[in-house]
């Protein structure tokens, strides 16, 4: 056994905060395949959309990067 | 933690340490004025815009050459984004974003090529840019409305009593903006570049390595996409504080 526990807990962590990505992934899926349906239903105002499906991809996605973004802190950080 | 891959799977890089900013001409100590890789592929991103955009359109033919059309194609993308989301008064405001949309595209492209550095890959470099638009769009939005730039947290369509709760809310999300519009661009640009050289460091093991040429190829083109949505998604949002300033009301 080396390391120490607070070794230990940020790595525990850092994997907990991965799960972060999991989230990101069903909002950003759940953006495109709305926006899919959409489209599909009334293809002539899909085109004008698209930099509102960007914009809530980008919106949704940002979140899971925070976590992404915590567990690196955790890693190299504390 | 790099020693502990290396006895084990024979990784002999971290897949972080491409991200260490390092002065070109020896030494360790990094000034302000101290040419670093940083500074390098800044300076690279800068001659690529100026070659693609100056050179390419120097000829100004009726057929574009194919630099010439490139050029006129991220013009008038540029244009039309900012036309669309700001409106007709947000249009004086374009050379800045289309400076922005350029840089963040040539730093995420030459940032993918095997051996360089990605300056978007810095918090530090996209803080800068997110907050040079944050309280520009700021100052912005109380020189062209004064203090009716603050209706933009109070939303009037909203009942009476909740106005304040939602004034709250707005005003934590406005403070919000410069930090997620920053790391938005640095994560991914981290994060890709990381699972690349992850994939990388699996090459190394005989039985996986076919394996892991394959996760590497497929990872590349998808962060050839990413570099350049992200550099969208950061233009966009700017479009969007911006119009955010000029027409605040709901």
């Amino acid at each position: 056994m080396e390391g120490d526990i607070v070794q230990m807990g940020a790595y525990i962590g850092a994997g907990l905060a991965c799960m972060g990505m999991g989230g990101a992934a069903v909002g950003v899926g759940n953006v495109a395949g709305n926006y899919l349906a959409g489209a599909l239903r009334n293809p002539s105002a899909a085109a004008g959309q698209t930099a509102t499906l960007f914009i809530g991809i980008a919106f949704a996605e940002a979140l899971g990067i925070f976590s992404f973004l915590v567990a690196l802190l955790l890693m190299f950080a504390v | 933690m790099a020693t502990d891959a290396n006895a084990e799977g024979g990784l002999v890089f971290h897949p972080m340490d491409q991200f260490i900013v390092k002065p070109l001409f020896g030494g360790d100590a990094v000034h302000w004025y101290t040419p670093t890789n940083a500074t390098l592929w800044m300076v690279l991103a800068i001659v690529g815009i100026t070659a693609m955009l100056v050179l390419g359109t120097s000829r100004r033919a009726i057929i574009p050459s194919r630099s010439q059309s490139i050029g006129e194609l991220a013009y008038g993308f540029i244009y039309k984004m900012v036309e669309d989301v700001t409106g007709k008064d947000g249009v004086k405001y374009f050379p800045y974003i289309m400076t922005l949309f350029m840089f963040i595209v040539f730093s995420n492209f030459l940032g993918l090529l095997p051996m360089a550095f990605t300056p978007t890959s810095h918090i530090a470099v996209t803080a800068v840019m997110a907050f040079a638009v944050f309280i520009a769009v700021t100052v912005l939005g109380f020189v062209k409305n004064g203090a009716s730039f603050l209706g933009l947290f109070w939303v009037s369509s909203a009942p009476l009593a909740l106005r304040p709760i939602l004034a709250l809310i707005e005003i934590i999300s406005y403070f919000v903006r410069p930090v997620s519009h920053s790391i938005r661009l640095a994560g991914n640009m981290m994060a890709g570049h990381a699972v690349i050289k992850v994939f990388a460091g699996f090459a190394a093991i005989t039985a996986i390595a076919p394996l892991s040429v394959v996760a590497i190829t497929a990872m590349y083109g998808l962060e050839v996409l990413v570099s350049f949505i992200q550099a969208y998604v950061f233009t966009i949002l700017t479009c969007v504080y911006l119009k955010d300033a000029l027409h605040p009301h709901h």
